[in-house]
């Protein structure tokens, strides 16, 4: 029954969320901020984390790869598909989750105990589409960018640690990624990467809207809101892959 | 206004007033709109009538004081960037806080936090101005400043204005209708003058608590 009530109550939210706007160019300059603030503030965590990834990938397929049958040049199919088919769009969003969705459910508990929510709700303002829907816009509109930034990262962060280990050549690991693409992977990412972006922002913002107490209650939002969307993008993961692979 | 102990239920009743908690029984009249009764748009509207000032400001963190008095403004006037700060800078000067425009809500004291979430409250003109224990935290200096503040403003801008406190110096000194509540009920209502002669026990127990008050009686 309690998950029944937490369902009903974040979808009454969301609804919520996506009412008409007291004023539109006010929620478009919040949009622009909040890409900033979710989405650029992103990229360098972001980057740092495919570059190595795509490197250790690179490594350890070399390493498993001893069968003479199996070409070299698989270790760049590897690293492509691996990183476009599950790490950038999967792991990207889990990392996003903790950085993103700690950070979201923080600052609407905050608001929340220190009764700036109430104030918005006095002036007349829906704050929960003044709060949360530029945070689901900016998120579902960037979190894209920063999974194909994650997949270019990735893939050149193979190629270089690769060739500089010596476990890959420049030829192999180029005809690798180019070998048998299929550019349905790419979109099959993105939308998972649009799905993962609307729980990374909507779970942790309703965690910190419906914070009640003082600092410890925000604290502990702000754990539920990581954990819970994590757990939402493994289980979408799982159910998008089915869907749209199958 | 209205008085009590701490956790008689003054701030509970404020907030079903203005609307922030939902009502299990009885109406709250704006002007003979019954609140509860109208739909989202309705409600809305009222609260468009309403300045707030809440215990701790309930000042927008990330936004600077000009930029606390100036949101409300953007938000429902179509007013150009100079006309919102020059409403902003009135507003803002009317509660004597001049050159903090740039300052942030962690880099004042909790005297100006109170007068900029004055100056943000009276911003859009309201008809109703509710405060919820305007003087808490406030030293006794500063909450004169503050009830007197108050009072200038209701009269000034012909609001109706409602102060819930346990402070009985602001009710002595900004006090005209005073409620007292008792275990969540209403249990006293009167004048400043009737409040100080009432032999009412539950009232006479708050409102001479302090020595300074039990002073005051015995010299009157």
């Amino acid at each position: 029954m309690n998950i029944l009530f937490h369902f009903g109550r974040y979808f009454i939210l969301v609804k919520r969320a996506f009412a008409k706007p007291e004023k539109v160019s006010i929620y478009i300059d919040r949009i622009f901020e909040e890409m900033n603030i979710l989405g650029v503030g992103s990229l360098g965590i972001v980057a740092i984390i495919s570059v190595f990834m795509g490197a250790v990938i690179t490594i350890q397929s070399a390493f498993n790869f001893e069968n003479p049958l199996v070409p070299l040049y698989a270790v760049g199919v590897t690293v492509r598909d691996s990183m476009i088919l599950e790490f950038s769009p999967a792991i990207v969003s889990l990392i996003l989750a903790g950085k993103v969705g700690s950070s979201i459910a923080s600052e609407i508990g905050t608001m929340r105990v220190t009764e700036q929510i109430d104030a918005l709700e006095i002036m007349g303002i829906n704050s929960s589409g003044y709060l949360i829907f530029p945070k689901i816009v900016a998120s579902v509109l960037f979190n894209p960018i920063l999974i194909i930034f994650s997949m270019f990262l990735g893939v050149l962060g193979g190629f270089i640690f690769g060739v500089m280990a010596g476990v890959v050549t420049n030829y192999e690991y180029i005809y690798g990624i180019t070998h048998d693409f299929r550019p349905y992977n790419v979109v099959y990412a993105l939308i998972k990467s649009g799905v993962f972006a609307f729980i990374i922002a909507s779970v942790p913002a309703y965690h910190g809207y419906y914070t009640k107490g003082g600092a410890l209650e925000v604290g502990r939002s702000s754990t539920k809101g990581v954990v819970y969307s994590s757990v939402l993008i493994l289980a979408f993961d799982l159910i998008l892959t089915q869907l749209l692979l199958y | 206004m209205i008085i009590g102990e701490s956790g008689s239920g003054k701030t509970t009743l404020l907030k079903c007033m203005v609307g922030l908690n939902e009502i299990d029984s009885g109406e709250v009249l704006f002007n003979e709109r019954n609140f509860y009764q109208l739909d989202f748009h309705g409600k809305k509207e009222i609260r468009k009538e309403i300045g707030m000032l809440f215990q701790g400001g309930a000042l927008f963190d990330s936004k600077t004081v000009e930029e606390n008095v100036v949101f409300p403004i953007s938000m429902f006037t179509d007013l150009s960037e100079a006309e919102k700060r020059d409403r902003a800078n009135f507003c803002l000067q009317r509660v004597n806080l001049e050159n903090a425009n740039n300052l942030y809500p962690s880099e004042l004291s909790g005297g100006m936090k109170k007068r900029v979430a004055i100056a943000r409250a009276i911003a859009v003109q309201p008809k109703y101005l509710f405060c919820d224990e305007p003087n808490s935290g406030l030293d006794p200096k500063t909450s004169i400043v503050i009830d007197n503040l108050i009072k200038e403003i209701t009269e000034e801008y012909n609001i109706t204005t409602i102060v819930i406190t346990h402070d009985m110096n602001s009710v002595i000194e900004i006090g005209d209708n005073i409620m007292f509540i008792y275990k969540g009920e209403k249990w006293w209502e009167g004048s400043k003058q009737e409040i100080l002669k009432t032999d009412n026990k539950e009232v006479c127990d708050f409102v001479y608590a302090t020595k300074f008050m039990k002073d005051l009686k015995t010299k009157f």
